[in-house]
């Protein structure tokens, strides 16, 4: 019966055209601006929805448990000895100079304003963006972003924002608890390797830190919250070509957050450090 | 099973107004325009199958009836309102009127049957309680009941296609859009869902539009009838149910509408390339 297949209808087949490095070089612009329009449009939504409803509670909350939560023992395990081998580091170098004491300043001002949020970011980065990307691109391309909309329902409030939102909330949270693991860190290192007193290196570590400079790690948290989870969901509602669309996609996550992490850190600091000799 | 239970019967107007309309419709992407001017309607209470070879179209025609998808040019009418230039935000809201029964049922494969036959519900924000209740009764309709807390990996393809039938059921829509639904399955369950596809017509009375590249669906869908007094499917080609339920075909080839008929047209063409599907 009519099970048996039959041959699509052929297409008027075209003559192969060789394009010129210009169009080439055109059409790899045009790309390269639509996908920057794209994702900041993705972005601006993620934030502008939650001025209206309908707002998904639950299911932030779920994400918050697992951004938040679901990083907690990576965050404090390489918070600790971020914090140590700082001091290794520092320690012996302010020990030829005889000033062993300074290393819990030098420690602390490092882990507030930069390797807190940044080490973080990354870690959770290579964790999360890339978790949010392989399970969006799978939603994708098992047509379960196509249901939800058929069933009324906007991708946008009910996958990104709650990311985004959750990520928000957490990331900020996971740089205050693997700094002050870092100085626990630090301080385990400098008793026993500096023979540092403990409470020395605690009251200089938290006497050195200014408000500048916890705005200033703070800050950048939010910022790299912002960046992994909206390029993580990107990358996944972006993805073409199945699952192995989805795996690059998972890929480029990490790869494209990571770097613009990096990268936004560097300006970031350039501005805090202005603001701060500015205003505090 | 309770068919006349309240939940499950609604009473549409029949106002003979067209429920989805297409007027000139193309669609093209990179390798080339899919559609090239489609025009079609189906009208309120009538199961349009639309016939045609795998690649032609049938998915990317039903996507952009429910909206899923945007038309390069031409309009697109659904229960009177052109949403071809409508705003996602609009669109949302008239999906809501419409059933969606993807070919490989696209169920949440992270939520249990119950919670994917629900979802709709709780989008709504209706009760704990009647959401239960709907949805037990749905998914009684679907003979399905005992898979309540499965989640769909555990089910086979045939029992997928019916929770999504179930899915697409719950928010009582006027229109059912239906893709494939017997794509990749066995005859004996094929059959099973068509025969779920009939009762839903004759209980509900819902327009449906169904995508398949199977004849013999189309002609079951037109020579039986689901009697809800007797509560069984059976044979009945009369006029009077025909009347009633109409069946029409539209053959899709070459980005165009090749053939619109009633099943007894589509039977007796001698068009050659028809032919080639009743064989
Ligand atoms: N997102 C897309 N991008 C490019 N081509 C597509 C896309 N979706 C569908 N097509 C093409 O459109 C044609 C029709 O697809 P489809 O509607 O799925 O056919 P079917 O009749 O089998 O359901 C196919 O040739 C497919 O390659
Ligand atoms: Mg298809």
């Amino acid at each position: 019966m009519a099970d048996t297949p039959i041959q699509a209808a052929p297409q008027e087949a075209r003559a192969p055209e060789v394009p010129s490095v210009v169009e080439v070089l055109q059409d790899l612009a045009k790309t390269s601006v639509l996908k920057v329009q794209n994702y900041s449009k993705l972005s601006y939504h993620s934030i502008t929805n939650l001025a209206t409803g309908p707002r998904y509670i639950q299911d932030t909350l779920d994400q918050m448990d697992d951004i938040g939560v679901g990083s907690l023992p990576i965050v404090l395990l390489s918070g600790f000895f971020i914090g140590a081998v700082m001091v290794l580091q520092t320690g012996t170098q302010f020990e030829r100079f005889g000033q062993a004491s300074l290393t819990g300043d030098i420690v602390s001002l490092a882990l507030v304003r930069e390797l807190g949020p940044s080490i973080t970011g990354l870690l959770v980065a290579g964790r999360c963006s890339s978790g949010i990307a392989s399970e969006l691109g799978s939603m994708l391309v098992t047509e379960q972003v196509d249901a939800m909309r058929a069933m009324g329902t906007d991708p946008s409030r009910k996958l990104v924002t709650p990311r985004v939102l959750a990520s928000l909330i957490t990331l900020p949270l996971l740089t205050t608890i693997s700094v002050f693991v870092g100085l626990i860190g630090g301080m385990v290192a400098s008793v026993l390797s500096l023979r540092i007193n403990a409470t020395t290196f605690w009251e200089r570590a938290i006497k050195i830190l200014e408000f500048s400079d916890i705005m200033q790690g703070f800050s950048k948290s939010v910022v790299f919250a912002f960046i992994l989870a909206t390029v993580g969901c990107y990358q996944g509602l972006n993805v073409r070509g199945g699952t192995q669309g989805v795996g690059r996609a998972t890929t480029q996550a990490v790869v494209v957050s990571s770097v613009l992490i990096i990268v936004s850190d560097t300006f970031l600091t350039k501005i805090a450090l202005y603001l701060a000799d500015k205003f505090f | 099973m309770n068919l006349s239970s309240s939940t499950l019967t609604t009473t549409l107007p029949v106002t003979g107004q067209a429920a989805i309309e297409f007027r000139d419709v193309r669609l093209g992407f990179a390798q080339g325009e899919i559609l090239r001017g489609v025009t079609f309607s189906a009208q309120e209470r009538e199961t349009v199958i639309l016939l045609g070879e795998t690649g032609t179209g049938k998915t990317l025609l039903l996507k952009l009836a429910s909206g899923l998808l945007r038309p390069d040019s031409g309009g697109i009418q659904v229960l009177g309102k052109d949403i071809s230039g409508m705003a996602e935000s609009d669109l949302l809201e008239i999906r809501r009127q419409i059933g969606f029964v993807f070919q490989e049922g696209a169920l949440f494969d992270s939520l249990t049957v119950g919670e994917n036959v629900a979802y709709r519900l709780h989008e709504d924000g209706v009760d704990d309680e009647e959401i239960e209740s709907r949805v037990k009764e749905v998914l009684r309709f679907v003979e399905l009941a005992h898979t309540i807390d499965s989640l769909p990996s555990e089910l086979s393809g045939g029992m997928r296609r019916r929770v999504s039938i179930a899915r697409a059921l719950i928010g009582q829509p006027p229109i059912v859009l239906y893709d494939s639904p017997t794509a990749g399955l066995d005859p004996i369950t094929s059959q099973t869902i068509i025969s779920l596809i009939l009762r839903l017509r004759d209980v509900y009375g819902v327009t449906a539009l169904l995508a398949t590249h199977r004849l013999q669906d189309g002609f079951a869908l037109a020579n039986f009838h689901f009697d809800p007094q007797a509560k069984k499917v059976r044979r009945d080609s009369s006029p009077e149910s025909a009347r009633v339920a109409p069946t029409r075909f539209l053959v899709l080839r070459a980005g165009r509408i090749y053939f619109e008929g009633t099943p007894d047209e589509l039977m007796k063409s001698p068009d050659p390339y028809l032919r080639r599907f009743l064989i």
